[in-house]
């Protein structure tokens, strides 16, 4: 594949090219700039004092808590579909299948009203749990019962083709050679899924963070205890305070950055050991 | 055969695979086909008439109407910026050019809350350029450009990036061929490149079209919240529900349900659209990004 070649016979690289980096920067990239801007013109000293203030401490420790576990429970139950779907056929598959999609496909306000009328006290699911003391809407456990909806493709959706390309060849000949299939599970299955796996974990965990529309309605949004971090944005937006809300938001980015830092790295070695 | 044979020898007890089916249908079940049923359910909890009389009001329509602009707008722009840049970067090889895709990626990365607040930062009474803006009659936040604009920034990527990976995996050679034999840059593309892609464009455009009609996060930074002249389908949605109408407000998400059962049959189809035309590029046999994959949106 010689570069040069390759251009003289092929017209239009200028253009288009000319036309992504121009649409990208108009769109994307000088409007994203001007967050570190925004964030320059505060002092450090007022910087700090708004991303440490309790309130927002509080709203950083719950975004982070909730996504945490629904990623969790996504990363289990995420998974026993993803094998489902790859592995088993049963009536139903294909629809079940084009369904995993629905939490990319259902707008976020929608999915957010639902699980608030579906898990509030008087809900179809909200009213039987209420017998059990349990109270969901409203509470940190419907924050991440709604970033579980959101967060559930993430898993799936990354692992389901790896388990489809896993060669059963291999498997087979760990079997003939006297594997136990719980033993083929933990020494082949799972290494190999590991990469992936943890992939959709971070995935499912980096949305769940930023997720705004599906939580606002069932977390009932009160300082310190049911406040997220994005909508501690919007509020501050609401009173004008463009500084306080520019620096969460810088914090915001920071955290998901750090994490999928962190990710690609455990990621790297998980796929060095798995290497032969 | 032989892979129903494997199969057979390679599983789990039945006993085994029977649990884990049910364990993995019962989430599938509680987690997202009861809400999908909910949202009709709710949106008919006072019959047809009151259904219907969500729908039709004024307010209702104009949030309808401003949800098909908005997507009217951000979708063909998209789609005109990932063909663009699936031609410069599936077909060229440069540097920078994994930093560009990097880049593409970054609406994604985003929280929708920052993708409106940024668009506020710039054009807002106390932004960058909104004073002057607002001084020469342009209103941009709290109004449709900025919807618009929203709009166009959270759908950006879909495209671009079904596209590129396709670009990248058929190759030159077609091209070359049909420019050798003295094809013009248009007819090129039409003829020989638009039917490799049509597939992978078309996936972009269901997947971009379902993100631009029901954003809600970014939008509703953006919006004002001005009744019948701000407001999109799903931040109708919202008033409607904030108001104890929710009734009314299941009904219009309805539409939005809908929508959303519209997008995964179609998506259905065209996957398997894309993944045969795909294979037939395979001899190709370039290696596929590891980012190009229907997951991950």
């Amino acid at each position: 594949m010689n570069m040069r070649a390759q251009r003289r016979v092929l017209p239009g690289f200028g253009l288009t090219m000319g036309i992504t980096v121009l649409y990208l920067s108009l769109i994307v990239l000088i409007p994203l700039a001007t967050l570190p801007a925004r964030t320059m013109t505060m002092s450090w000293a007022q910087f700090w004092e708004t991303i440490t203030d309790p309130r927002v401490v509080a709203s950083y420790r719950l975004s982070l808590g909730a996504s945490l576990a629904a990623a969790s429970v996504n990363a289990v139950f995420g998974a026993l579909v993803a094998w489902v779907l790859a592995r088993y056929s049963f009536p139903g598959r294909r629809i079940v299948d084009a369904l995993v999609d629905l939490p990319f496909a259902l707008p976020t306000a929608v999915a957010g009203i639902v699980l608030t009328t579906l898990y509030a006290p008087t809900g179809w699911l909200g009213a039987p749990l209420a017998k059990y003391g349990i109270s969901v809407a409203f509470t940190p456990l419907g924050i991440t019962v709604a970033l579980i909806f959101i967060g559930l493709p993430f898993v799936v959706r990354t692992l389901q083709p790896v388990i489809e390309d896993l060669d059963p060849e291999v498997e087979e000949a760990a079997t003939s050679l006297g594997a136990s299939r719980g033993g083929v599970l933990f020494r082949i299955i799972l290494p190999n899924l590991f990469p992936a796996w943890l992939t959709g974990f971070a995935l499912a965990f980096a949305r769940a963070v930023g997720e705004y529309g599906s939580v606002v309605f069932i977390s009932g949004n009160m300082p310190m205890r049911t406040e997220i971090s994005p909508l501690l944005i919007v509020t501050k937006l609401e009173q004008y305070d463009y500084a306080g809300a520019t620096a969460i938001a810088v914090v915001m980015l920071a955290i998901s950055f750090v994490l999928l830092l962190a990710i690609n790295g455990l990621q790297s070695w998980a796929r060095r050991r798995v290497a032969p | 055969m032989t892979r129903e044979l494997r199969a057979a020898r390679l599983s789990e007890p039945r006993i085994v695979r029977w649990t884990i089916t049910c364990v993995a249908l019962a989430f599938v079940a509680l987690f997202l086909i009861v809400p999908l049923i909910a949202v009709f359910a709710e949106a008919f909890a006072k019959g047809l008439d009151g259904y219907r009389a969500a729908i039709v009001e004024p307010d209702a329509v104009a949030a309808l109407e401003l949800t098909l602009l908005a997507a009217g707008v951000a979708v063909p722009l998209n789609v005109l910026f990932g063909v663009a840049a699936g031609w410069a970067i599936g077909k060229f090889q440069f540097r920078g050019r994994h930093l560009l895709l990097t880049l593409i990626d970054l609406p994604f990365a985003v929280s929708p809350v920052i993708s409106g607040l940024v668009f506020v930062l710039l054009f807002g009474r106390r932004g960058w350029l909104g004073p002057w803006m607002i001084d020469h009659g342009f209103q941009i936040v709290f109004a449709k450009p900025g919807i618009i604009l929203a709009t166009i920034f959270v759908s950006f990527p879909f495209v671009a990036r079904e596209v590129i990976p396709i670009m990248e995996a058929v190759g030159t050679e077609e091209e070359e061929a049909a420019r050798v034999l003295g094809a013009g840059g248009l007819q090129l593309f039409f003829r020989v490149t638009l039917p490799n892609i049509k597939w992978g464009l078309l996936y972009g455009v269901i997947l971009a079209n379902a993100r631009a009609m029901g954003e809600f996060g970014a939008v509703s930074v953006v919006s004002g919240h001005i009744r019948g002249l701000t407001n999109t389908l799903p931040l109708h949605v919202e008033i409607l529900y904030n108001e104890y109408n929710a009734q009314a407000a299941f009904a219009v998400a309805s539409l939005l349900g809908c929508l959303a059962i519209v997008t995964l049959i179609l998506k259905a189809i065209v996957e398997t659209r894309v993944e045969r035309s795909a294979r037939a590029a395979a001899h190709a046999a370039i290696e596929v990004m590891p980012w190009e994959s229907k997951s991950a949106v």
